[in-house]
């Protein structure tokens, strides 16, 4: 088994951002006329991505070397 | 030539043209083997680019599309939990699916029940998993002929007769193509769809006087989430999760395991979850197109109220684009969303019969088949699988009330398969026998919970402590199902010991 490395941390960010409703079920601030609520969620899709990438370079580099 | 006519000559020119691509789709990297991967996995030969847009294609179905928006339309705030849904879905893509890719390629695993029955030595526990992929995947093809009726009936063609058409040609070219013709049909489809909502974005908000405006429209109750009040989560709980349960049950779903499967390599996976919420993105903005259907007043406009009377909510974006789109694109954008239901329906019928050829047939009914059987059993359980499904909504009355509570159902079932084939992926310390009655406990309380509600919601409010918690019943089963399998094992594996037979090896999954 592999050593977990703290890079794999950046998968949690979108679950807690996302179930903790509390805290976007809001109107302000709006962005666009759009309210929070709509537009923070809509906002975490490329986010979640985006944290995806650098494990995803992560897991690339320690192919090469192994 | 009438507006109708335009776009129904758009529209019929469009989905002739990608149902020609289906059968050509056939030829199209073909090995010329009679064996049921490569029909029924397109030779597990599909790269990046080719996986995107057939697991995009795959999950964000026609009657997401519709339905989607119509929750927004119908229920305002409530409705928007698809979008938490698919972001928590591409973590546990990107994380725990390449090991599942990994295994199957090495152990030429199909289905997820192969791996199940590899991994646990039981042919009980890989039956219970394939049976739960087929009936949890069977409404799903169902609710794709929905979508396609209400965007049929918004091109003024009533009747049943043009179902029956679209469906025969999926029929047909996934008898004679497999996976490769969905996977073909997705690039098309999927390029429509980008195209329609790019032009939706652009042109509806400015149309209805900007975002401010569209969601002035929406009733103040339905704008936000109700909050928690004393001695209750709220409606956030509930949200919360509907959300998750739905994202870990995604990729249990046959179909989007033979997406999967279908991928050349296993960083074809891990960049597809990179890459795949780009459809979220279009997912999230479809959405919104509910919200823009409510504020534009289409619900009351005499010219669509006969539709809005035969299909209901779900007319509200049909109608939405014929009231902003100029004809020639709202035949585009109706072709998007028909040819939207092929890809979902033909890979959902190739992957239950994966399923059952694999883990029922070959398993049960005709042990040491041939390959050359085996994938003719395939190739004929899916057109069986799309001609029920058919016949289902067609003849049946009130077919469609009925897949709907039935797909609810699936997803509260289906997610009964984690701790098998999840966590089976990790440990094979769970013992088959703990996990099939934690299966069947999970299955049975689940229904029950829906069951309690009329069969109306996928939300029960639990009382834990006093404290009133409005959750997804998926997730509520789910953790009875967990608490069981491990409390069993310990008891099963402390009396009869905890070595048994494991077809599959440590390496296997990295």
């Amino acid at each position: 088994m592999r050593r977990f490395h703290p890079i794999y941390l950046l998968l949690f960010p979108p679950y807690i951002a996302l179930l903790w409703v509390g805290f976007y079920n809001r109107l302000e601030p709006t962005l666009f006329g759009i309210p929070f609520f709509y537009w923070y969620q809509v906002a975490w899709i490329p986010l979640g991505a985006l944290l995806l990438y650098p494990i995803y370079r992560f897991e690339e580099r320690r192919r090469d070397r192994p | 030539m009438t507006r109708n006519s335009t776009a129904l000559a758009v529209f019929l020119v469009l989905f002739v043209s990608v149902a020609l691509l289906g059968f050509v789709a056939a030829r199209w990297q073909q090995s010329g083997e009679a064996q049921i991967s490569e029909w029924g996995l397109g030779g597990r030969r599909f790269g990046t680019l080719i996986t995107w847009f057939l697991l995009g294609g795959d999950l964000y179905t026609a009657y997401t599309f519709i339905a989607v928006p119509t929750a927004l339309f119908g229920q305002g705030a409530a409705g928007f939990f698809a979008v938490p849904y698919t972001i928590f879905v591409y973590p546990i893509l990107f994380a725990v699916f390449p090991r599942l890719w990994s295994v199957a390629r090495k152990n030429g695993y199909v289905t997820a029940a192969d791996f199940v029955r590899g991994r646990f030595g039981s042919g009980a526990l890989a039956l219970a998993v394939a049976v739960t992929g087929i009936i949890a995947t069977m409404p799903y093809i169902a609710l794709q002929l929905v979508g396609m009726e209400v965007v049929l009936g918004g091109l003024g063609i009533h009747g049943h007769w043009p179902l029956v058409i679209a469906f025969a040609t999926v029929a047909a070219f996934t008898y004679t193509s497999g996976l490769r013709a969905p996977a073909i049909i997705a690039i098309a489809k999927d390029l429509l769809i980008y195209i329609t909502v790019i032009a939706a974005v652009l042109i509806i908000p400015g149309e209805l006087g900007g975002y401010a405006k569209i969601f002035a429209a929406v009733p103040k109750a339905k704008l936000l989430l109700a909050p928690p009040s004393e001695g209750n989560l709220g409606q956030g709980f509930g949200y919360a999760t509907l959300a998750l349960g739905s994202a870990l049950a995604l990729f249990l779903y046959p179909h989007a395991v033979t997406g999967l499967f279908g991928s050349a390599s296993r960083h074809v996976v891990r960049r597809n979850a990179v890459i795949l919420p780009a459809y979220s993105l279009a997912l999230g903005l479809i959405a919104l197109l509910g919200t823009m259907a409510l504020a534009s007043g289409v619900a009351s406009m005499p010219a669509y109220a006969r539709e809005f009377k035969l299909f209901g909510a779900n007319f509200a974006v049909p109608a939405l684009f014929l009231q902003m789109f100029p004809a020639w694109f709202v035949g585009v954008a109706f072709a998007a969303i028909v040819i939207g239901a092929l890809v979902p329906a033909a890979i959902m019928s190739i992957a239950s019969a994966n399923l059952f050829t694999r883990n029922i047939y070959r398993e049960y009914l005709n042990p040491g088949c041939s390959p050359a059987n085996e994938l003719q059993v395939a190739k004929l359980a899916a057109l069986a699988v799309l001609l029920g499904a058919l016949g289902f909504i067609v003849w049946l009355p009130g077919a469609q009330k009925f897949a709907i509570t039935l797909q609810l159902l699936g997803g509260i079932w289906i997610i009964q398969t984690l701790p098998a084939v999840l966590i089976g992926l990790y440990t094979r310390w769970l013992h088959p026998v703990a996990l099939l009655v934690g299966w069947a406990v999970g299955i049975v309380s689940g229904t029950a919970m829906v069951a309690a509600k009329a069969f109306a919601s996928p939300i029960y409010p639990l009382d834990i402590f006093g404290v009133i918690a409005p959750s997804y019943d998926a997730i509520s089963a789910l953790a009875l199902n967990l608490v069981i399998s491990v409390a069993l094992s310990f008891v099963f594996n402390a009396a009869f010991g905890s070595a048994r037979a494991d077809a599959t090896a440590v390496t296997d999954y990295v």
